[in-house]
């Protein structure tokens, strides 16, 4: 047997992607110290002040808190970014995918290989984001490693159903509002900052609908080893729910855009 | 006469109400150079797509090798080599590199394609740009990369859709004469052009396609003495006074095409007719006699030249 098709996919995007990792894999551990430094120090300070600031977090220092939801949010981001326009790039512009399609390779081939890829890139980043963690007292735990494969679900949770969207445009118009509308949103509200039980009651809720917030709660969780198995399965499933279900409705879309 | 490579019966495409292709039967048999002339949105390439496995049949029927596209839609495209009307390239990668991932896509170990990326970059004349970046390679370069890539796979039938348009004469040569040596190897070429001449260098038999429907059938050559003439006069008289001398003109020729600038006068002697109605005292601004081209047959067929 040769290789399985969705390897033979991913190996193009690797390929490109071989040439600009190490600087992917700088970034992942640079950014987080930055924000770790400027909102997880100065701010923490702050915050770890109040009387009651213990028990709001869970009985973890602020920096702890914020750190620990960066490997989420990372993962949100890149792959999030990826499914945007390096996507559109293949559908519309190189027309790689449409390349792709006249081989061997079904559109379902394709939909595989890209996770594969968007699974590999998350995995550096969150690695990053994860060695960056074991600078501080607070976060370094065996957890780190854990919260990794966490991280690159979060990513897919983002990457696959944005993917299926973008599948379906003409151009890239939509997507500065999505960031702007739905990952940036995510991020303040997501209970990377604080955590939701600060939000006002009505918007709760959203927040839990929010794939970000499962994730940020996992990791969490994994990492100050803070959660209990109850939690974490239901966690792990909302997250492999918006995976699966992106998966599912890229394979559908893929098949219309590409085979008209 | 052998199994045809692509038989096509009453083959249709509808996208939602619009007929792309409208009931067309084709037979390409192996190692035959096929061309699918007409203008654009004739259904060419909505053909080409459908004989490439990546566009539904919506009614008729169409084999390949033999085998059913919508059950063995991954055989067939293993068998297939693709040139798609625009490049498809990944503009970051080297061109070697364009070439090995496109193998990977059909399974093919990476030893084994290198070695023949190494040939077919040797066969397009590109072995010396082979670690260049695919984005700094013009145009015909870029179109000879593309047809390397499609031979990758060691296919017994090639799909090129539109291979020049877009290319400088030179390069357009230098594209010919390689289809041309996979010609002469035995390969079964399928082409659509909306380039006549390009469809007589190339093509043994063609079609000729206008709205969705196939118009004409046969070689060049019989197209061209079926339809036309042997040669043709062109003549100019300057601007809307080419109607002037209409009466006379059509004393003397065969048939009279009136297009905007010119009159077109079909005639087996060019020459001869000019001589004539210099005699008398029709003299144009200008005056060219060539060969009948398939433009001319198409002019004929649908009234409307392929440039349009």
């Amino acid at each position: 047997m040769g290789t399985p098709a969705a390897f033979r996919v991913a190996y193009r995007d690797l390929l490109i992607y071989r040439r600009v990792w190490k600087a992917n894999l700088a970034g992942a551990l640079f950014q987080p110290l930055m924000y770790l430094l400027g909102i997880g120090l100065g701010v923490g300070a702050l915050v770890d002040k109040a009387p009651d600031s213990a028990s709001a977090l869970g009985g973890v220092s602020y920096l702890a808190f914020y750190a620990s939801a960066i490997m989420a949010t990372t993962s949100m981001f890149t792959a999030g970014q990826e499914a945007l326009w390096p996507m559109m790039d293949g559908f519309r512009w190189s027309n790689a995918y449409r390349a792709m399609i006249s081989t061997p390779l079904e559109p379902t081939d394709v939909v595989t290989g890209v996770a594969v890829y968007f699974a590999c890139k998350t995995a550096v980043g969150a690695t990053g984001v994860a060695m960056a963690l074991t600078l501080f007292d607070d976060t370094r735990s065996w957890g780190l490693v854990a919260a990794v494969p966490v991280a690159v679900l979060t990513g897919l949770a983002f990457a696959l159903p944005l993917t299926a969207w973008t599948s379906t445009r003409d151009s890239d118009r939509s997507f500065p509002p999505i960031m702007r509308f739905i990952l940036i949103p995510m991020f303040l509200f997501g209970g990377v900052f604080f955590p939701i039980e600060q939000l006002p009651d009505w918007l709760e809720p959203v927040a839990w609908a929010a794939p970000l917030w499962h994730g940020v709660e996992l990791c969490r969780g994994i990492i100050l080893d803070s959660i209990g198995p109850a939690k974490a399965t239901l966690h792990l499933l909302v997250l492999i729910g918006f995976a699966g279900g992106g998966w599912v409705v890229c394979t559908q879309t893929f098949r219309r855009t590409l085979r008209p | 006469m052998a199994e045809p490579l692509i038989e096509a019966r009453s083959l249709v495409k509808r996208f939602d109400s619009f007929v792309a292709v409208d009931g067309i039967d084709i037979d390409v048999q192996p190692g035959e150079a096929f061309g699918f002339l007409g203008p654009n949105g004739a259904g060419k390439t909505s053909t080409m797509r459908m004989i490439g496995c990546v566009s539904p049949v919506s009614a008729g029927s169409l084999t390949i090798f033999g085998l059913d596209p919508r059950l063995d839609g991954r055989d067939i495209r293993s068998r297939i080599g693709v040139v798609p009307q625009m490049d498809q390239l990944d503009a970051e990668l080297t061109v070697e590199e364009n070439l090995i991932i496109y193998a990977r896509y059909f399974d093919i170990k990476k030893g084994e394609a290198r070695r023949r990326t190494s040939d077919l970059l040797d066969f397009v004349q590109l072995t010396e740009k082979a670690g260049d970046k695919v984005d700094h390679l013009s145009g015909g370069q870029k179109r000879r990369v593309s047809i390397a890539r499609s031979l990758i796979s060691e296919p017994e039938l090639l799909l090129l859709d539109e291979p020049t348009t877009g290319l400088d004469p030179q390069a357009r040569h230098v594209l010919w004469d390689r289809l041309y040596r996979l010609k002469e190897r035995g390969a079964t070429l399928v082409l659509t052009t909306h380039f006549m001449d390009e469809a007589e260098q190339l093509c043994d038999r063609l079609v000729v396609m206008d709205r969705g429907k196939i118009v004409a059938e046969g070689s060049p050559r019989s197209l061209i003495s079926q339809y036309s003439t042997r040669e043709v006069l062109e003549m100019r008289f300057g601007r809307d006074r080419n109607k002037e001398h209409l009466d006379e003109v059509e004393a003397v020729g065969e048939r009279v095409e009136v297009l905007p600038d010119r009159l077109l006068v079909y005639a087996a002697d060019g020459e001869g007719v000019l001589a004539t109605l210099r005699e008398r005292n029709v003299v144009p601004d200008s005056a060219l006699v060539r060969r009948s081209s398939l433009e001319d047959v198409f002019l004929r067929l649908t009234g409307r030249s392929l440039a349009d």
